[in-house]
């Protein structure tokens, strides 16, 4: 199936985020973005790599786990856990959480629970490089870098460099054409 | 799925539950250190013996995961009144616990519950024959602090005999690959330990200089551990971790002990608390791979 992003796609798609991040936010002097493992944290690095060289100093960037807080813990396979990191105090900041895709909503909702276990911010944000709808939960995106109308059926692969040794995003269809998957 | 014992564990699964123990304590770390995992899921203590640390190491670890705990102890409950352990196991079986952890005297009681009551079981030690989370919590210490186990040298030095935690432990740490020697009078070593991943020796002094770590035991006067040397002067002199032995470890040494410790007995105050001591990081530990085993045990498909 087709690549629906390349490695210069994804590039600009995360220079604009980080514009219109700075943009929302009046430059970036109360910033922290945590990124949600795996991909989430790679994209969250860059973004902020952006903000430091188009607004000042780089934003502190975390990654922020979820697996304790799914709600599907007990019908799915055991989740893989990864260690969060949190660089400062969260409270009274505000939070830019950084995902690779935006689907259900589900993990969205897990970390908004996660981000509470390490302060009160002062806001949340939510950036993913890719929505590609069937929303499950009244959540939505404020930045984001494709939006990618699928199917059920229909697999949305974001590779980053970091993590997979290339940066793309494409569409397949699924193995297991079993509907909605979180 | 139980955790009953140790023993037959592969490496690669102890590795696993290791993994999973190093995410809580980070977890355990953060300004709250608390997870909605195992909400809604109560978990069971069946303590027949007493006991400090594992008990509210499971109690801690149980509601760092959001579980509810329900507890249990003979005095003060109808075991004073002549119940069987199976009519309080089905008893408290009944009231829907998703699972129970079970301490008792005898060998083999943990086995018993599982199969009365049907649930998942942890063994929080039996007699003097297994205790898993400690050998788990006495790995996680060990990798954490020399990055792994595969190996190292390790002495476990007194009351073998009466120990559920040398037995666990000793095969613990041989199947991550450490090599174990049981340290002890002959009276306190096992009678037979043939087909045990161990070796044996009388002579503590005589290995001292060839030692990543000592694990030191408490003589166990409960299980008639006392009865069997002389004095406790003479105990000390050729077993206990006495500060002139301490300074004859290699630097690198480090210093385990399951407790409760017998200051003065088996090791001396000042090795307690000086800077060869991993012990408060064993009890630390106990918390975070408890939550491992706790979460192992009740997530995944197919555990509600």
């Amino acid at each position: 199936m087709p690549e629906v992003l390349n490695s210069d796609d994804l590039g600009r798609a995360l220079r604009r985020i980080a514009h219109e991040i700075a943009e929302r936010n009046h430059g970036t002097a109360n910033l922290v973005l945590l990124g949600i493992p795996r991909r989430g944290v790679p994209l969250a690095q860059r973004i902020a790599a952006v903000l430091g060289e188009i607004e000042g100093p780089k934003p502190p960037v975390g990654a922020l786990d979820i697996s304790m807080y799914r709600d599907d813990i007990a019908s799915r396979p055991t989740p893989t856990m990864h260690a969060s990191s949190v660089p400062v105090d969260v409270t009274d900041r505000t939070v830019v959480l950084v995902d690779d895709v935006l689907y259900t909503g589900r993990t969205i909702r897990a970390a908004l629970d996660a981000v509470n276990g390490f302060g009160r911010p002062a806001a949340v944000q939510l950036a993913v490089l890719v929505d590609r709808g069937h929303r499950q939960f009244p959540i939505r995106a404020d930045f984001v870098g494709k939006n990618l109308p699928t199917s059920g059926i229909e697999e949305v692969v974001v590779a980053v460099e970091e993590v997979d040794g290339v940066d793309s995003v494409r569409v397949e269809v699924a193995d297991s054409a079993a509907g909605v998957q979180p | 799925m139980s955790l009953l014992t140790i023993e037959g564990m592969e490496a690669a699964e102890m590795s696993r539950l290791l993994d999973l123990a190093d995410g809580f304590v980070e977890v355990l770390d953060r300004p709250v250190p608390k997870v909605p995992a195992l909400q809604g899921r109560t978990i069971g203590m069946l303590f027949y013996e007493s006991s400090t640390r594992t008990r509210m190491s499971f109690e801690r670890a149980a509601k760092a995961l959001s579980a509810d705990t329900m507890s249990f102890t003979p005095s003060g409950s109808s075991v004073s009144k002549g119940e069987s352990l199976k009519d309080t196991a089905l008893t408290v079986g009944s009231m829907g616990p998703d699972l129970l952890v079970v301490r008792h005297g005898s060998t083999g009681a943990p086995w018993r519950v599982a199969e009365w009551t049907g649930l998942p079981v942890i063994n929080a030690g039996d007699g003097a024959h297994q205790h898993p989370t400690q050998a788990l919590l006495d790995c996680l210490t060990l990798r954490q602090h020399f990055g792994s186990i595969d190996g190292l040298r390790v002495a476990i030095v007194g009351d073998i005999r009466h120990s559920r935690v040398a037995r666990s432990t000793a095969q613990a740490f041989a199947a991550m690959g450490a090599s174990v020697t049981f340290v002890a009078p002959t009276t306190l070593l096992p009678v037979d330990v043939n087909g045990w991943p161990v070796t044996t020796t009388s002579d503590f002094d005589g290995l001292i200089s060839d030692l990543d770590v000592v694990y030191m035991l408490r003589i166990q006067q409960e299980r008639g551990g006392g009865d069997v040397f002389p004095s406790i002067g003479e105990y000390v002199t050729r077993f206990g971790l006495t500060r002139r032995r301490a300074d004859r470890l290699p630097v690198h040494t480090m210093v385990l002990h399951p407790g409760p410790m017998n200051r003065g007995v088996e090791i001396d105050p000042a090795v307690a608390d000086g800077p060869r001591s991993l012990v408060t990081k064993q009890v630390a530990n106990g918390v975070a791979v408890r939550m491992a085993v706790l979460f192992d045990q009740l997530s995944g498909a197919g555990s509600r």
